[in-house]
């Protein structure tokens, strides 16, 4: 018996050796500048989610029209991913050298510390652009937004979207009610709603960060716009009496009954039905809702009804209601390895005609300038390039400066917090206790 | 013929080209995932060496150890349904319907061939509530009760989840159980029944003791089958509400490619493992002690 077990002993260590050894071999690289003195290859490939359908749809459009001579140097090709597994398969793609030119990224991958900015796998927008001498076509604003959410120009603003309130105005008007400026009379206003039969909001709880994002806004609006900047350099705890009102404000909201029946398995299209069919009177949301209040088969209440207000003042607060939150879609990063003359000159002829392209075809509003006359935009789609044009300050969303674990648990647990399942305090110290685990 | 099994050397060279590829795909791998957990990182950040990190990390890992419970109770609460199903059914097809038993075996059988993902879709559907609210929340309205919104608790997705999984895996376990009482000699029946053995004794003294092998199968079978659940409580409700009811198998999943934690996702996957290997141990050693007994 002693034998045998001493005979196993080597083969056992010998197989933990034959899996161990070669992982040592796998150290991340030196990060790089990211600068674009990368090699073409042979096709400008683009990775884009599979829920991303307008952007695959523009790219071909500019490779069929306006950038037809790179298309022809180099031609567009696409790949697609799941959303939701894109930072395994970028992941993998970037361990194996594989990464396309343009690809979709997780936020926490692109950001400084993230394992593609430290490993200097994204590209520098700013400094390819500049050279490119097309860096004027990136709106300032979105240039700031992308900055501040991923900490550098790594990502192309392909959409910029603002989020704020959607309101039913005939509804409004029916009961008397204005357009709410305090938390407070955001909340009268639904308890007036209620009473009246209507939902006063459409939530799809499902997704989790429908339900995240008002407490992201409440805290924003009650502690300043560097709100999540101070719970990211460890300044602010969210177990602080003026963050925890977040959460006892979404917790009140959905005890009150303002989600609705089913709000926990809605999904986010569902919500936006229930919004656009009148059933619901407020949807907070961000303005790549514009396609579907645009689409007459899916708004019944007409385009003429659909209202946006920004999330309103907290009393006392430190945030004020003109600070906009903003975004300006999922990163999309390219490669420096793949930065090529070719490639640059693709990224150049993006910027230089998205906006015009995005706009005219699908109404979209992007972080691009628009060059060229766009005619036919819808009266809502007017009114939200207006708001855009006059904002001075912006802010991000609750999770975004979170790690991908605790970024997963606030839309996880929401569920639990808005069913009293969980308390504000319980949800914030779990929160919170991801955030330190992550440090 | 005997001479070349007899052979050493015939043996090797027969056996070798099976052994190597069962190596190289199963005992590599295994490997490999085994020296992961002592490591920290991805493929992408690079990996370090961290020791027992992975481990002590896991044993203080409240969300960890609520996987380990949520796994273990869905799995014993899964194998006590579908076995016990499957063995009521297989008494059903043998004793009553005889062999008239096709249909409903074939019947019975069906949803297991279903994609794990539509039936959960399916089951999301029938306890739904508000706009697209299902039958079953109809079926209560209906008795004067108000809508109850399962996906909202914990023990209503586990519900609905368990019922689901009885749903479709009942039939499997009841024609593998069915092959088992079968092979019960007719004479031995006959003369139990002879013998004054009737119902519930005839079940009890007779065919629990000669169709057991074959029930431990079943028992070890499922224990190992719905330890390793994911698609199903993953398409039912994501392992919410919150994390209550995401099994060891989502918490892997998440944490190697959804954090991009390779070795501690690694470090599950043996615990994961090492549970399995328990339940199976415990399942054979009294199964040992019973023939003895």
């Amino acid at each position: 018996m002693v034998s045998r077990r001493n005979r196993r002993t080597p083969t056992a260590a010998g197989l933990v050796l034959v899996a161990v050894a070669p992982l040592a071999a796998c150290g991340g690289g030196d990060a790089t500048d990211g600068s674009g003195d990368g090699t073409d290859p042979d096709a400008f490939t683009v990775l884009t989610a599979n829920e991303n359908e307008t952007l695959e749809a523009q790219l071909t459009a500019l490779a069929e029209n306006q950038c037809k001579a790179e298309n022809e140097a180099l031609p567009l090709e696409h790949q697609k991913t799941a959303q939701a597994d894109t930072v395994q398969k970028v992941t993998l793609l970037a361990s194996q050298d594989a990464l396309p030119a343009h690809f979709i990224a997780g936020t926490a991958m692109v950001q400084p510390d993230g394992d593609l900015g430290a490993a200097g796998m994204v590209l520098d927008y700013e400094e390819l652009l500049t050279q490119e001498d097309a860096w004027d076509n990136v709106l300032p604003a979105a240039a700031s937004t992308v900055e501040h959410i991923y900490g550098g120009m790594v990502s192309l603003p392909y959409q910029y979207n603002l989020e704020g309130i959607w309101y039913n105005k005939a509804i409004f008007a029916e009961l008397g009610i204005s357009e709410p400026q305090t938390f407070d009379q955001l909340i009268a206003a639904g308890d007036e709603l209620l009473a009246a039969g209507y939902q006063p909001f459409a939530q799809g709880g499902a997704a989790g960060w429908p339900l995240t994002r008002l407490i992201g806004m409440y805290i924003f609006r009650n502690v300043g716009p560097d709100a999540m900047e101070k719970i990211r350099d460890g300044e602010a705890e969210l177990t602080d009496p003026e963050y925890l009102a977040g959460a006892e404000a979404l917790q009140q909201m959905a005890e009150s009954g303002f989600f609705g029946e089913g709000f926990i398995s809605l999904e986010p299209d569902a919500a936006t039905a229930a919004f656009l069919s009148g059933r619901a009177a407020m949807k907070y949301d961000g303005t790549w809702m514009l396609s579907s209040i645009n689409d007459e088969t899916q708004n019944q209440i007409g385009v003429e009804n659909v209202g946006f207000i920004p999330f309103p003042e907290v009393e006392g607060g430190a945030g004020t209601a003109d600070q906009w939150p903003a975004n300006a879609g999922a990163a999309m990063a390219a490669n420096p390895d793949a930065a090529g003359p070719k490639v640059a000159d693709w990224i150049a002829c993006i910027a230089e005609n998205y906006g015009q392209q995005a706009l005219s075809d699908a109404g979209v509003l992007s972080g691009f300038r628009v060059n060229g006359e766009v005619t036919d935009i819808p009266e809502t789609t007017k009114l939200i390039q207006e708001q855009l044009a006059e904002i001075d300050e912006t802010v991000a969303w609750f999770e975004a400066l979170f790690d991908s674990k605790s970024n997963s648990l606030a839309s996880t647990n929401v569920t639990l917090l808005t069913t009293g399942q969980m308390t504000p305090e319980q949800y914030m110290a779990d929160l919170q206790a991801s955030i330190d685990a992550a440090r | 013929m005997n001479r070349v099994y007899g052979d050493r050397k015939t043996i090797l060279i027969l056996l070798l080209p099976t052994l190597a590829i069962y190596v190289f795909l199963k005992v590599v791998p295994v490997a490999w995932s085994l020296g992961l957990s002592f490591f920290e990182g991805n493929t992408l950040r690079g990996f370090e060496f961290v020791g027992f990190d992975n481990f002590t990390t896991f044993l203080s890992d409240d969300a960890a150890l609520q996987s380990v419970r949520v796994s273990i109770m869905f799995a014993v609460l899964a194998t006590i349904g579908q076995v016990t199903l499957g063995y009521l059914l297989a008494l059903l097809y043998v004793f009553v319907l005889r062999k008239g038993s096709a249909f409903v075996r074939t019947a019975v059988f069906f949803p297991m061939v279903l994609p794990t993902v539509a039936v959960a879709l399916l089951f999301r559907s029938f306890v739904a509530v508000g706009d697209t609210q299902g039958p079953v929340n109809e079926i209560i309205n209906a008795a004067g009760g108000e809508s109850v919104e399962f996906m909202a608790s914990t023990w209503g997705t586990m519900g609905t989840a368990l019922a689901m999984t009885l749903w479709s895996s009942m039939g499997f376990y009841a024609v593998l159980l069915y092959t088992g009482l079968l092979d019960i000699p007719d004479e031995v029946i006959e003369s139990a029944r002879l013998d004054g053995a009737g119902g519930l004794r005839m079940v009890r003294h007779v065919i629990i003791p000669l169709s057991l092998p074959i029930l431990l199968s079943s028992i070890i079978f499922s224990l190992n089958a719905t330890l390793k659940v994911f698609d199903s409580l993953l398409a039912l409700n994501n392992g919410g509400p919150g994390t209550s009811t995401a099994p060891l198998t989502l918490y892997m999943y998440r944490t190697a490619f959804e954090y991009a934690e390779y070795g501690y996702g690694s470090t599950i996957a043996l615990v994961l493992t090492l549970l399995c290997l328990v339940f199976t141990l415990t399942v054979f050693r009294s199964s040992r002690r019973r023939v003895e007994d």
